[in-house]
């Protein structure tokens, strides 16, 4: 048994460009590469979303910028261009933004830093886990580009609308949706190797956790971001392999003919597919039985994060951090058991449906837990209104409206009324829009002084978040009303329909407030640079946070922590120590008997 | 798999303590569950997620059992029809006689004992045997059933299901020649066994998949 000096623990040779920064194995850098490439995908999942928009206010409209591309449509948007847009634009929030940000980017950057862990169990393997998401690049980018252009069956791909087998001799010309062919075809590839990656990551992490702890850090020492990133692994290592399968029964399907999702005689114009006997409910369910708790591994890592920065900067120990624990692992296992509240309206059996009803309503409980806990946190706190924590604090008050949403959405005589409207637009967007991407920019405006040593513009962060959060109520909340009044989703020109026509002005206010809301984005984008060049130097620790990933150097050497860090207490204990200012960090060992904090 | 000085708890003992500039009383220690090395713990988090993998699609074969007789089916050879129980039996037994031959050859590198290479050939020869069964299998389902892939909904579960069980095989017998290669030339050094162990774990894990999909696929149809 060796034992570790000081100058092993980062005994790692200085490298060449190329494998320091491309093929690195530190999970630093692995951690940045996927921050960056995916914040390349945030803008453009943005300008979807933005595109997606100006048709819907403006229908008969030239679209801006994109109309030589429209020339036999006189410059107006086809159809079939508009499914397009919707279904590329969540496909890629989903799997190349938010998952990969959360799960890759603040995964490997806090996991063996707030563990005290100089790397993760296996560098390799993590370094795979980042190369495996280029062929998906690749190829979900390339979709857009082949014959018929990319997938346009929405972001959940129910087949028959996506996955018609082509007869012999025809090649991929699927005649359901004028763009399930080839475009189809590579987003099933794509999103099987983003599958790849997060199996890879989810294993790593949970190894990491598991077994690199530093001396002293027992389970209930781990700060809530590394429980929520834990449970988030769990959760991707067992739901996942559903989704992989599911995407390749539709590729079999779509390739060579089988016929899983493909019931028998389907009539599409002058063609009939050949006898199938295949079942589009099993696809539902299992696209539903992955996609559910992918909700969940979208939104607990941000809920992490969320704990700690919210604890730091009010200067309070987190309020019931076991409860947290706990209301988290029950988010996560309720997640599992409540996917049928998605196919409500696919034709289920009454019973089944209150079973689900049941389940999903359950999971308001660990929900109100947290936010309560949250306001625990915070009430009394001596409260410090940085960037960061206006993002934490906007999180939790939109993430109350988003939650409340969602109970509409569980009770299956609502959801019959609002199925398929824009009430689930908005729902879904006050969670991953004003939640989950709240916290991710929380997150960033915290962590960016360890990831690169210099602190953002804290005015400019303020700015930021004022106006992201006023003009995201302005684009999301309206779209509560509109789906009470009934207007469906995915429709390309509301005008055809009377009753419809009659959401036009709000629906522009919505488009109008949208194209601000991006425009604000450059407030974020210019302080994100500026400050990685010229930012103001932070020191090991500008927040005066208690957790681990505070005392290594900013930004730290490959390898970490100069000496193997001792954990004497746990993440949480702002308190006031004669001598040690507010906090204990968790590598402090205080003589005499140690205060008692919160939990 | 980690290379360098393992920093996790348990090599971090009051000796390394000692030498810090503050000499610091010992922390609590962790829980038990630091036992399994970091490759172990890997691999149970993989095969777990392999078992999810696996089981989806032996539901889908199960939701679609028997289709294709009933009335809108799609008719085409019924697993009763098609397949032989006898020449599955003589695959199961290969990949059964496989685990044993894994599981001896693993004892025998860790109790330093001879034997261990053509233990490990005799197991890669039985996942070969393994797989040349399959083959035959799939040519007589093709050329004298035919029963393709896209056939009926017995094709297209079976060939799915066994298909992607006998990649996991095929993927076992490669990694099993690699190891083989490094143990003929002598760079199996005891540090290895991890390695080997780890082999083994899979080899009985995708063992234990066959057990499932032979009583799901090949007895369940007898069972009336």
């Amino acid at each position: 048994m060796s034992v570790a000096h000081p100058a092993e623990v980062h005994a790692h040779p200085e490298m060449n460009f190329l494998s320091k920064y491309f093929f690195s194995q530190d999970h630093k850098v692995i951690g940045i590469q996927f921050l960056f490439t995916s914040l390349i995908f945030l803008v453009v999942g943005g300008g979807l979303a933005l595109l997606v928009r100006v048709q819907l206010a403006w229908p008969h409209a030239e679209i801006p910028l994109l109309s030589w591309m429209f020339q036999d449509n006189g410059g107006r948007m086809p159809e079939s261009f508009y499914n397009m847009l919707f279904s590329m634009h969540a496909s890629v929030m989903i799997f190349f933004v938010i998952i990969p940000v959360l799960a890759g980017a603040f995964g490997n950057f806090t996991i063996p830093l707030m563990i005290g862990a100089k790397d993760m169990a296996f560098p390799v393997l993590n370094m795979l886990s980042y190369w495996f998401m280029w062929p998906a690049f690749v190829l979900i980018l390339s979709s857009f580009f082949v014959e018929g252009g990319g997938p346009a069956a929405g972001w959940t791909s129910y087949p028959t609308l996506s996955s018609v087998a082509m007869p012999a001799g025809e090649g991929l010309q699927s005649p359901a949706a004028p763009n399930s062919g080839h475009g189809q075809v590579l987003w099933l590839l794509a999103l099987t190797f983003v599958g790849i990656s997060s199996m890879l990551g989810s294993v790593n992490y949970i190894t990491t956790i598991i077994n690199m702890r530093a001396p002293g850090m027992t389970l209930y020492r781990m700060p809530m971001t590394i429980w929520a990133m834990f449970i988030t692994a769990i959760l991707q290592a067992f739901a996942l392999p559903v989704l992989t399968v599911a995407l390749i029964l539709q590729t079999l399907d779509k390739t060579i003919g089988t016929t899983f999702f493909l019931p028998d005689g389907l009539t599409f114009g002058n063609w009939i597919t050949g006898p199938g006997g295949g079942q589009t409910l099993l696809w539902q369910h299992l696209f539903w039985f992955y996609s559910h708790p992918a909700v969940y591994i979208m939104i607990l890592p941000s809920m992490g994060m969320v704990s700690d920065i919210i604890s730091t900067f009010a200067r309070r120990p987190l309020f019931g951090y076991r409860a947290m624990i706990y209301s988290i692992a029950g988010i996560a296992g309720l997640g599992f058991i409540v996917w049928g509240h998605h196919m409500f309206q696919s034709g289920m059996d009454p019973r089944l449906g209150t079973g689900f009803m049941i389940a999903t309503i359950m999971i308001a409980l660990p929900s109100a837990i947290k936010v309560f806990n949250w306001l625990g946190t915070i009430f009394h706190g001596n409260i410090q209104y940085t960037a960061a924590m206006l993002f934490a604090l906007g999180f939790v008050a939109l993430f109350i409206i988003g939650g409340l949403s969602g109970i509409f959405m569980a009770a299956t005589p609502v959801d019959i009324f609002i199925h398929d409207t824009y009430f689930i637009v908005a729902h879904i967007h006050y969670v991953l829009f004003t939640s989950s991407i709240f916290g991710i920019f929380a997150g960033i405006y915290y962590w960016f002084p360890k990831m690169f040593a210099r602190q953002m513009n804290e005015f400019w962060g303020r700015v930021h978040f004022g106006l992201t959060f006023v003009l995201a109520n302005c684009v999301f909340f309206p779209m509560h009303i509109l789906g009470v009044g009934g207007l469906r989703r995915r429709i390309p020109d509301i005008t055809a329909s009377p009753r419809e026509a009659a959401f036009m002005p709000l629906n522009q206010f919505i488009t109008i407030s949208a194209l601000v809301l991006g425009a604000v984005q450059i407030i974020f984008v210019i302080n994100f640079f500026y400050s990685l060049f010229r930012g103001k130097p932070a020191g090991r620790n500008p927040w005066n946070s208690n957790t681990l990933e505070w005392s290594a150097p900013s930004p730290p050497p490959h390898g970490n922590f100069e000496t193997v860090p001792i954990v004497f207490r746990g993440p949480y204990e702002y308190v006031e120590v004669e001598g040690h200012g507010d906090h204990l960090p968790q590598t402090l060992k205080l003589e005499g008997p140690a205060p008692t904090a919160g939990h | 798999m980690n290379e360098g000085p393992n920093l996790s708890q348990g090599n971090l003992g009051s000796s390394a303590l000692a030498n810090a500039a503050n000499p610091l009383p010992v922390p609590p220690a962790l829980a038990p569950e630091g036992h399994l090395s970091p490759g172990q713990w890997g691999m149970i988090t993989f095969l777990s997620s392999d078992i999810t993998f696996f089981g989806t699609l032996i539901v889908a074969y199960l939701v679609f059992f028997g289709r294709d007789s009933q009335p809108g089916g799609m008719g085409g050879p019924t697993p009763l029809d098609a397949l032989s129980l006898p020449l599955a039996i003589g695959t199961t037994l290969c990949l059964l006689a496989s685990s044993v031959t894994v599981h001896i050859a693993d004892r025998a590198l860790r109790l330093g004992r001879s034997g261990f290479v053509g233990l490990w050939a005799a197991t890669i020869a039985l996942g070969i045997a393994f797989l040349l069964g399959t083959a035959h299998e799939w040519n007589d389902l093709i050329n004298r059933h035919h029963l393709t892939i896209s056939r009926n909904l017995f094709g297209t579960t079976f060939y799915t299901l066994v298909g992607f069980h006998a990649l996991h095989v095929t993927i076992g017998v490669v990694i099993m020649l690699l190891v083989l290669a490094l143990a003929l030339r002598g760079k199996l050094a005891g540090k290895s066994h991890m390695t080997v162990e780890l082999v083994s774990w899979y080899w009985h894990f995708v063992d234990g998949v066959w057990i499932v999909v032979f009583s799901v696929v090949y007895l369940m149809p007898h069972l009336g």
